[in-house]
């Protein structure tokens, strides 16, 4: 599908004073895989949650998302379908596992137990088969990283966000859980972002890398011409 | 009763590998608790003994049920009972729904980052001061009825209605609400921050939740455990009221408890076998009421569970970041208008109806009351510091106990701290009061400021324990590495750092105190009259300009210490950015 497109023009960020992203202009297509890769305090989380409408409000923004071509940059978070994953699970501590999964489907799916079957099959999916009564805690973090990416999936995004997700697990776990997230989502023909410090992860990934994160102490601050309507 | 052994926090066991050198501190947490949980334990049974018949004094030395006959045969009983129990639960579900709501649609605007430090003064004020100032306001001469009057509601006098002391005991929930609501609020956002509640508000958005209903199903039944203490806390005192119901409250009958001071006020002293058992009988309605919000808890949880995970986003777009502003404005106006209205009768000349303000205005007022107010001004003043001062010697104590031996807190060490929280006043209040007697000090300035402790305790303990535990452990570590003394650490490190919110807690604990109308009416014996009491017995009738004098003073002396407890450490810390952070 060639509208499930995730574009980004123009978007800068300012703490303060201070420039964090020069202006960039990206074009995800559907199932492709970017890597944004740059060190820490480079500002590429502040992207992502600039992208998904999180930005805290001690940024300044500018710049447009469009998601499948449509502006999505004035709406709140919950109406861009974007969907988003961070280094940490966050499962919800207060329902069970399948709950979880459940909290992801859309409403739209009314009946009882054709919920209960999508929760069942993207357990299977995660090699989780009858764990829906299980209290999220008892996972291992494999496990519940896994479960978190197939929440975000069943609530039907139309692009991804990756926000080091991997960089909390073991070398091991990581190669998989990579392979796990990258295979759903061009399965999907998601567009997807991937923020990473880790080289091996933006190989994995196995698209375009962009490095941001390099103003060096001479060059002109370039500040943004637009006003900075997106920010909030 | 002995004190129990265990600290108050709880010991569970040590945390640290060398626990640091306990020293004076490791009495604080059995002193703590002796000096506020034995007179509650003892002044209930104190209450019992009577409600069965056995109080030697007053010529009762037989077990017998005729007291609690009496009571059952009381014609105001029921009506009394009913009052108590409707005003209670409406009160107490009506604040809980307007916190929760005020954090569900809000919790994602600006306006919530500066919420605390807006109902701080509101907390501060005593719940008698609102009553009188709502009183006031809502009164059909009051500030509303005139702004209306005559072009809108034809009333050229007064109107002949009962609005402050209705039959019903609305304007008793609405004055409760005022003051309840914004203790729930900020309860509420002490809990937020345990949490993460911002990181699993930006999951469910990203998922599709709108905010109000993210905030419904991920937030609030992970934080519902953490104020469900405070929500016991507001539905007790609610139920057992006494200033707020004198005010504000219907008469024939009054609510139970204000009936029961009645009665022990009564000049025949054989009443107070009646009222002890009342006073019992107040206590099984607070336990009663408890385990049936208890109960309502597993009901909504058991009901609500398929809605978490049923997949609705919410919908429309209106209800929202307005809704928590006009609530909030609404609450805060209201609180404003009653301050305000008493600050303008205590200046008022002449203010014929229906007038929005005098047409004269004198300081005349406060000049003849001078000196009436400066007693109970002082005794205020020094009941409240006397108290405020003990408590927070005893919370540094038990914290920096809790810290040195490597403590954690428990759920059963927060449960005890509630006690005199849960506890209707006037369940042991009587039975504390023969003790004092007993003892010989009733009536005695120990006895006074004591009785402010029990109270003023759980509120300073509450308020520094979160900053106390938060404090950077490697600040004393360092200082421990530079050759300090436990000691030496505490006073030049521990507490210059934490001074901010040291003063802070110091503040709450005045205006606990100052607010305080049964414990001073009781351990004083009669012999101290503060403020509270004053404007409390004045409220029955004087002249509104006088009320205005002595309840616009109950109100401004608790505020003018959390101005003093928020310049006091700005200007000792004005050069020290570090430690201009809130507390």
């Amino acid at each position: 599908m060639s509208a499930n497109m995730l574009q980004l023009r123009g978007i800068s960020l300012q703490l303060g004073d201070r420039p964090l992203l020069a202006p960039l202009s990206l074009t995800v297509r559907a199932g492709e895989v970017v890597t944004v890769m740059g060190p820490s305090g480079c500002g590429k989380s502040s992207l992502l949650a600039y992208l998904c409408g999180m930005l805290d409000p001690t940024f300044r923004a500018a710049g447009r998302v469009l998601v499948g071509g449509v502006d999505v940059t004035d709406r709140p978070p919950e109406q861009r379908r974007i969907g988003i994953l961070f280094q940490d699970d966050l499962l919800f501590p207060h329902l069970s596992v399948g709950e979880n999964l459940a909290f992801g489907l859309p409403p739209t799916v009314r009946n009882r137990r054709q919920r209960r079957a999508l929760v069942a099959a993207a357990l299977a999916d995660a090699e989780l088969a009858g764990f829906a009564e299980r209290d999220p805690a008892t996972l291992s973090g494999g496990q519940r990283a896994r479960v978190a990416l197939l929440r975000m999936l069943l609530s039907e995004p139309a692009a991804l966000l990756l926000d080091e997700p991997f960089s909390k697990l073991d070398a091991d776990l990581k190669a998989k859980f990579r392979h796990f997230v990258f295979d759903h989502a061009r399965r999907q023909s998601l567009p997807t972002l991937l923020v990473t410090h880790d080289r091996a992860d933006a190989v994995a990934a196995g698209g375009r890398i962009i490095e941001i994160g390099e103003f060096s102490e001479g060059a002109p601050a370039e500040s943004p011409s637009e006003s900075p309507s997106g920010s909030f | 009763m002995a004190p129990p052994p265990k600290p108050i926090a709880g010991a569970v066991a040590p945390a640290g590998p060398q626990p640091r050198r306990a020293g004076l501190v490791r009495y604080a947490p059995p002193l703590t608790l002796g000096l506020f949980l034995a007179p509650i334990a003892a002044g209930l049974v104190g209450t019992w003994l009577p409600a069965a018949g056995w109080l030697p004094a007053l010529g009762g030395d037989r077990v017998t049920l005729a007291a609690w006959r009496a009571l059952l045969a009381a014609p105001e009983l029921p009506g009394a009972v009913r009052l108590t129990l409707v005003s209670g639960f409406l009160s107490t579900a009506i604040s809980f729904a307007l916190a929760i709501g005020i954090c569900a649609t809000g919790h994602h605007t600006a306006l919530f980052a500066r919420l605390r430090q807006a109902l701080t003064p509101l907390l501060a004020v005593p719940h008698a001061a609102i009553a009188i100032g709502l009183a006031f306001l809502i009164a059909p001469s009051g500030w509303i009825v005139r702004l209306f009057s005559p072009w809108a509601t034809g009333w050229d006098r007064p109107p002949d209605l009962i609005i402050s002391q209705d039959p019903y005991g609305l304007s008793l929930v609405f004055g409760l609400v005022i003051k309840e609501t914004p203790y729930l609020l900020l309860m509420t956002l002490g809990a937020l921050g345990q949490v993460r509640a911002e990181r699993s508000i930006s999951v469910a958005r990203a998922l599709g939740y709108r905010p109000a209903t993210a905030w419904l199903k991920v937030v609030l039944p992970q934080i519902y455990p953490q104020i469900r203490l405070p929500v016991y806390a507001v539905l007790a005192f609610s139920l057992s009221v006494v200033d707020v119901a004198l005010i504000l409250a219907p008469t024939t009958p009054p609510p139970l408890a204000p009936l029961l001071l009645h009665w022990f006020n009564d000049p025949d002293l054989t009443m107070r076998f009646q009222a002890a058992a009342g006073a019992s009988l107040q206590l099984g309605i607070a336990v009663a009421a408890i385990l049936v919000w208890i109960g309502g808890e597993r009901l909504v949880a058991a009901l609500a569970r398929p809605w978490l995970s049923a997949g609705g986003r919410g919908a429309g777009q209106g209800l929202g970041r307005r809704t928590a502003g006009a609530l909030i404005a609404g609450l805060l106006g209201v609180a404003a208008l009653c301050f305000a209205g008493l600050g303008i009768w205590s200046v008022a000349e002449r203010w014929r109806y229906p007038d929005p303000l005098p047409t004269t205005w004198t300081l005349g007022t406060w000049q003849s009351h001078a000196s009436a107010l400066a007693g109970p001004a002082w005794t205020t003043l020094w009941v409240g510091l006397a108290a405020a001062v003990v408590a927070i010697i005893l919370v540094l104590g038990c914290l920096e106990n809790e810290k040195r031996r490597g403590l954690h807190p428990s759920a059963r060490g927060l449960w005890l701290l509630y006690v005199p929280l849960l506890v209707p006043q006037v369940s042991f209040l009587f039975g504390a009061q023969i003790l004092l007697v007993r003892i010989g000090l009733d009536g005695t300035w120990l006895a006074l400021a004591w009785s402010h402790l029990l109270f003023v305790l759980p509120y300073v303990f509450l308020s520094l324990a979160d900053p106390y535990r938060a404090l950077d452990d490697r600040y004393a570590r360092t200082a421990f590495c530079l050759g300090a003394s436990p000691a030496r650490v505490f006073w030049r490190v521990t507490l210059p750092v934490l001074l901010r919110p040291a003063l802070a807690a110091l503040a709450i604990g005045f205006a606990v105190s100052a607010g305080l109308y049964l414990p001073t009416l009781f351990a004083g014996g009669g012999r101290y009259v503060t403020l509270t009491t004053e404007a409390v017995s004045l409220a029955a009738g004087a002249d509104r300009r006088v009320i205005g004098v002595y309840a616009f003073l109950q109100a401004g002396l608790p505020l003018l210490a959390f101005a003093a407890a928020l310049a006091l450490p700005a200007w000792l810390y004005r050069n020290r950015r570090g430690l201009s952070g809130r507390g």
